[in-house]
């Protein structure tokens, strides 16, 4: 039986960034927006005119930074008064500045694993398959040509009037994307 | 400033000393940087080297297998050097680490475009550092299987680590700085892996560097997200590596002992870490850019800086070094004064004044022009000043020790085979991973050349 492979969307390559950064900004003007760009590099100017905004990275990060710095020093309070005390010489048991060395390494530690971790899991990251990885050409998205999807789940999608858009913006080549 | 010389930062200025050679695209950065890693044949050189510090590494392992044997007598250590070489090499260690997380996050935050080709290799020697000083105060513990106990997990006893102690702090500020350092890198390499995995010629690299790309496809929501994440990073790593050798610091400044206890020692000990980082990262840079042709990537430029970051630094710690003599002759407390003294005329004092030659007067000849672009004077001089800023470590640990308030608690330290095989064993590991390093992963990062590439064809 012959499997028949689903339409992912339409890929065009361009070989510099201000090709790109002009293509995306025509396919949102033509009311596309199931896109993606794909780019060797973060190129400037490309997330404002795909038109995304704030991203989660920075709130995720805030809250490991609180849960170190509070459960450090939490745990450090509890450890020295609570769970075993130790009167030395009735010095105070919360000897709160010999705390905060541990409480310092412990929200840089507790942010910078929820900065990393955080922004894989938004990105849905490790994805060891993508359907663009099925383009050929795809490879050079790693090393000097720039992409730009526009996906067949977006409402306006229709195959042959996308990759004549597509067309029409001067890319080095058009291809279509399939799902397997 | 005549009118005829251009403004510092003018385009001429710039064109003069460019952080990147001309003529280059994209795709040429890409092919060049990761040729070195896939297509180009291992050279003979780099098996010599390799096998050479292969060599030293494995004397590190018959070292520590003969102190796990024997015990921490075959050291040289005694009372009162309790310390000796593990934390003199321990600290030396972790200081030659600071400058990759300096050069990785602050000149980041502070937009050092030079930093782009230098920042990878220096991020690796910073872990390869961490390493190599985690090892001697592990090994130096006598029972190291028991290291564990400095962590805090929930024992039969019901007891705790002490959080008041500086050693217990020290834990925490090196073990947070290697897991921040590691994950700073890897997340930089992320990008980098893709390229390889798309570039790579046989099945197996293209299996490995796809494992550890974790499927990174350069998607715009990606990098977005990938920028608040670096930036982020950069500055938490920011305060962190003033930290480290802050805490280290205190595991000295907090002791009473004659020469330990000063206010000084937080900053002129972060001073002298990045002195001593920049001058490994020189030492890496100059052989490296050599031996794969990158002088369009580490340019004249970047040398030039770096010798200007360690002729500054160098000042700081030549500052604390004066500070410290002067707040013993202010205080009159009489076993400052004597410690004095004695690193002036006492047993070790040729140690101190190879120090002050290392790591004082010798980099004053950076103020020159010429010598800053010399490349060898200035792959020498990172040697001196290496080896100064061990000294350093040693007057230090050494001095104090066997110079305490009671003459009949003094004593003399002579380090022992054992304690130099560790040593030089573990700069062989070092120079071993570096060799790996260089071999399998891209020592320049791929995807900031490309956008220095396109930040420096939209300046011209």
């Amino acid at each position: 039986m012959e499997r028949r492979s689903h339409l992912y969307g339409v890929l065009a390559e361009f070989s510099t960034p201000e090709g790109l950064i002009h293509a995306v900004e025509r396919a949102r003007a033509e009311g596309y927006r199931r896109m993606d760009a794909y780019t060797p590099f973060p190129v400037e100017g490309l997330a404002r005119a795909m038109g995304l905004k704030r991203n989660m990275v920075p709130f995720v990060t805030l809250l490991g930074g609180l849960a170190g710095g509070l459960g450090g020093f939490g745990f450090q309070y509890w450890a020295a008064a609570i769970s075993y005390p130790q009167n030395i010489g009735g010095r105070p048991l919360n000897s709160w500045p010999a705390f905060i060395p541990v409480t310092f390494e412990l929200t840089v530690l507790g942010a910078a694993l929820c900065a990393v971790f955080g922004m894989l899991a938004l990105n849905r990251l490790p994805q060891p398959h993508h359907p663009v990885f099925n383009v050929g050409r795809f490879v050079h998205a790693s090393s000097d040509r720039f992409y730009l999807c526009i996906e067949a789940r977006d409402p306006k999608f229709h195959i042959a009037e996308t990759a004549k858009f597509l067309q029409g913006l001067d890319p080095h080549h058009v291809s279509e994307v399939t799902d397997d | 400033m005549s009118a005829s010389e251009p403004p510092i930062n003018s385009p001429e200025i710039r064109r003069l000393t460019p952080v990147l050679g001309p003529g280059y695209t994209f795709g040429s950065v890409t092919d060049k940087i990761s040729s070195i890693v896939l297509t180009r044949r291992t050279s003979f050189g780099w098996y010599v080297g390799f096998l050479i510090s292969f060599g030293f590494s494995a004397l590190m392992t018959i070292a520590i297998g003969w102190l796990f044997t024997k015990g921490v007598g075959i050291w040289g250590i005694n009372i009162p050097v309790g310390w000796g070489f593990a934390i003199v090499n321990f600290v030396w260690w972790i200081g030659i680490g600071h400058a990759g997380t300096l050069i990785s996050a602050i000149l980041f935050l502070l937009n050092q475009k030079w930093r782009t080709s230098i920042n990878r290799f220096a991020e690796a020697m910073t872990l390869f550092a961490v390493a190599c000083a985690g090892i001697f105060p592990l090994i130096h513990t006598g029972r190291p299987w028991m290291a564990y106990y400095m962590f805090p997990y929930p024992s039969t006893m019901g007891l705790w680590p002490q959080f008041r102690s500086p050693l217990i702090w020290d834990v925490f500020a090196v073990s947070t700085y290697g897991t921040v350092s590691l994950l700073f890198w890897f997340v930089g390499l992320i990008p980098d892996l893709a390229t390889l995995r798309d570039r790579a010629l046989t099945k197996p690299k293209q299996i490995i560097y796809g494992m550890l790309a974790l499927g990174w496809r350069g998607s715009v929501r990606h990098w977005h997200r990938y920028q608040s994440a670096y930036l982020l990073l950069a500055g938490l790593a920011t305060p962190l590596v003033l930290s480290v050798h802050t805490v280290v610091s205190f595991d000295f400044a907090v002791a009473i002992v004659p020469g330990w206890h000063t206010t000084i020692f937080p900053p002129y000990f972060v001073a002298g870490a990045i002195y001593s980082g920049f001058a490994m990262v020189l030492s890496i840079a100059i052989p490296l850019r050599k031996a794969y042709g990158l002088e369009d990537f580490i340019t004249m430029r970047h040398l030039d800086n770096m010798a200007k970051v360690m002729l500054a630094t160098g000042l700081i710690v030549a500052y604390g070094y004066f500070f410290e003599f002067f707040l013993s002759v202010y205080s009159g407390n009489k076993f400052d004064l004597y410690l004095i003294q004695q690193r002036i005329h006492g047993p070790y004092s040729h140690f101190y004044y190879a120090l002050i030659l290392c790591n004082i007067l010798t980099p004053q000849l950076l103020w020159f022009y010429k010598i800053r672009h010399n490349v060898l004077v200035l792959f020498l001089m990172s040697l001196v000043i290496n080896t100064g800023m061990w000294l350093e470590r040693f007057v230090i640990v050494v001095i104090s020790l066997t110079r305490d308030f009671t003459p009949s608690a003094w004593g003399r330290y002579q380090p022992t085979f054992w304690d130099w095989a560790t040593f030089t064993g573990t700069i062989g590991l070092f120079v071993m991973l570096l060799f790996l390093f260089v071999r399998v992963l891209p020592a320049i990062s791929i995807a900031e050349m490309r956008e220095l590439v396109a930040e420096t064809s939209e300046a011209d």
